[in-house]
């Protein structure tokens, strides 16, 4: 029996329509145009208890939405959806009791208060016996390194900082299952691998259910054995990354500084897909022509200042699998 | 049984208590707020003393000395009417953060309420007690004997108003909460700020006391809930409503504030289906 079950979720919001000028505005006043965004068309996926998940999508592809939805927060159109043997909004406190949330672009700590304080307020919120808050804390503090923080108001804390807290806070109340809504957006280097290394472990060591949605796709690879990709309110894709990668292409770019701006590329085995300047972008597939090997074919015909060799990003990635999804 | 209760309030308990504590440290507003509220105080007492002496003492519904006690607990009592915004509430609603508070296992209407207590009590708190003092004993040290606050009529009188203070509050709140709740629909909040003051200062009695309103007036006036926020605790004080006549007043002020929170809860409850469905 999955952890989470969802099934053809469908939310639409209406957006309101502006017809630019003074005339349209003043047309406005009478009579709403309203354009229709399909955020979840039909979205279906189960998820098993102790599961690290991923969800990616493009900008505005449904993620954020999803996890609103399983959250309790929106109420979707059309479709089902089972958590823990809830529907999140119907009973929405005994719902929101047992699962912790966080959204990266916003804190769920109060801004005023010394960080310490906001973990007792949520301790009485979630009304959490004094001996469990103390152990659940306790741990926290140890795993993310927030001892020095402990006293400073939550709005003088650098967003590395605030993330770990907020982090902390979410799981106070030792929920058993975890949203992350981009938890990495905005983050330095160090507090990214702090974070994912946090995650990993909760997930490994507690068995968490965790629902990670991101932009960053090295989240993903350090993090989640299985991904699920949503474009346009559409569950594209949903196994693991590698399934994910050959599914949709193959291809690597290597991109090459020239010291001649003006020179002419021409490789066999690779497509040149961007030019700027010194700058030029080649796309490959490494089954046909080695890394290795394309790499001393440019360098032999051209003076190279500098490359790189990428996997293309996980934009492209999903976009290739909508316009294939497309043409289906 | 008391466990289970205690349990059920902890939440809102919590809230009020983090928001009483941050709201205690406002502690120069106070002060100021002291100074002009006891400027304002006596002007008002000036003014009804003139109109007093130009009218014959028996023709008029309230005692003098009544009359300053009246506009003395109104002075000290004054945060305590629903005047002002929830400023947070304010921001929650307008950016649409407010459905993340969806997120914590408890009741939107019962957060609200909670901060509106806090936010009733703890200003009242840092004004209440300086200005009962100055208004009891620095009166009679100015001279203005006449015009200072007396003691409750009877220790009946004392108690209910006790009593009726409390549903004041409770009322208070109800109505402070409605006003953050009608946020959902307007942005255009400052101008309900300037009508729901008007309305408020005006019909419960704060700036003139009831029983000076004509007769016609009163009788509507009587009825509506902002009554039960100034003017009938108020009155039981002075004893100028008779420990007889408590239990009609405080039914009123009571089924009031049940009748708003109802309303309340069933207005957030649109409120929140109307900003969940623009979700981001």
């Amino acid at each position: 029996m999955p952890q989470i079950v969802v099934e053809g979720l469908v939310k639409t919001f209406q957006v309101a329509e502006r017809t630019p000028g003074l005339w349209g505005a003043v047309r406005g006043l009478a009579r709403r145009t309203y354009r229709t965004v399909r955020a979840l068309d039909g979205v279906s996926f189960a998820i098993e208890r102790g599961e690290l998940v991923g969800y990616i999508g493009p900008n505005g592809a449904g993620k954020s939405t999803t996890v609103k939805t399983l959250a309790g927060i929106l109420v979707p159109d059309a479709g089902r959806c089972e958590v823990a043997g809830r529907v999140p909004w119907t009973q929405r406190i005994a719902h929101v009791a047992e699962i912790g949330v966080v959204f990266g672009q916003r804190t769920q700590l109060w801004w005023d208060l010394p960080v310490v304080e906001s973990f007792e307020l949520l301790r009485d919120i979630y009304r959490v016996p004094q001996a469990r808050y103390e152990r659940a804390r306790d741990t926290m503090i140890a795993l993310l390194d927030l001892e020095a923080l402990l006293d400073v108001p939550v709005r003088q804390l650098s967003l590395g900082q605030r993330m770990r807290c907020d982090l902390a806070a979410a799981l106070l109340h030792a929920p058993a299952i975890l949203f992350l809504d981009e938890p990495t957006i905005g983050l330095d280097a160090v507090s990214k691998l702090a974070v994912r290394d946090f995650i990993k472990r909760l997930n490994r060591d507690e068995g968490v259910t965790v629902i990670l949605t991101t932009h960053d796709m090295d989240d993903i690879e350090a993090l989640c054995t299985r991904v699920m990709v949503i474009a346009s309110g559409k569950i594209l894709s949903d196994g693991t990354l590698t399934e994910l990668r050959a599914r949709v292409t193959r291809e690597r770019w290597l991109t090459v500084d020239l010291v001649d701006a003006a020179a002419a590329i021409d490789e066999a085995d690779a497509t040149v897909i961007r030019r700027d300047g010194h700058r030029v972008c080649l796309a490959f597939d490494p089954q046909v022509v080695a890394p290795a090997e394309l790499i001393r074919r440019v360098t032999s015909h051209h003076a190279i200042r500098d490359l790189f060799v990428e996997n293309p990003p996980i934009e492209a990635v999903v976009a290739r699998l909508y316009a294939a999804h497309g043409e289906q | 049984m008391a466990e289970a209760r205690t349990g059920a309030l902890r939440p809102y308990m919590a809230i009020v208590s983090v928001r009483f504590r941050m709201l205690l440290q406002y502690r120069s507003a106070a002060i100021a707020g002291l100074f002009t509220q006891v400027v304002f105080g006596l002007v008002l007492i000036m003014i009804y003393e003139a109109f007093y002496r130009s009218a014959p003492a028996a023709a008029q519904p309230m005692t003098f000395p009544q009359l300053a006690s009246y506009v003395w607990l109104g002075q000290a009592l004054l945060a305590m009417l629903p005047w002002n915004l929830d400023a947070e509430v304010r921001t929650m609603v307008r950016t649409g953060a407010v459905a993340y508070e969806l997120c914590r296992p408890i009741d939107l209407y019962g957060l609200w309420y909670a901060r509106a207590v806090a936010q009733r009590t703890a200003p009242t708190i840092l004004r209440a007690a300086p200005m009962a003092v100055l208004a009891t004993v620095g009166m009679p040290l100015l001279g203005l004997g006449e015009w200072r606050l007396t003691p409750p009529a009877s220790l009946a009188a004392g108690a209910g108003f006790a009593v009726a203070l409390g549903c004041a509050l409770a009322l208070g709140c109800a109505i402070s909460t409605l006003i953050n709740i009608s946020l959902m629909w307007t942005v255009a909040a400052d101008g309900i700020v300037i009508v729901t003051v008007t309305l408020v200062s005006f019909l419960s009695g704060m700036l003139i006391p009831l029983p000076l309103f004509p007769e016609w007036a009163q009788a509507a006036l009587r009825w509506l809930p902002f009554a039960g926020l100034v003017d009938l605790p108020f009155r039981i004080y002075t004893g100028h409503i008779a420990i007889g006549g408590l239990v009609p007043v405080l039914a009123r002020q009571l089924g009031w504030t049940i009748a708003l929170v109802v309303l309340g809860r069933w207005l957030i409850g649109r409120g929140m289906r109307r900003i969940v469905v623009q979700g981001g």
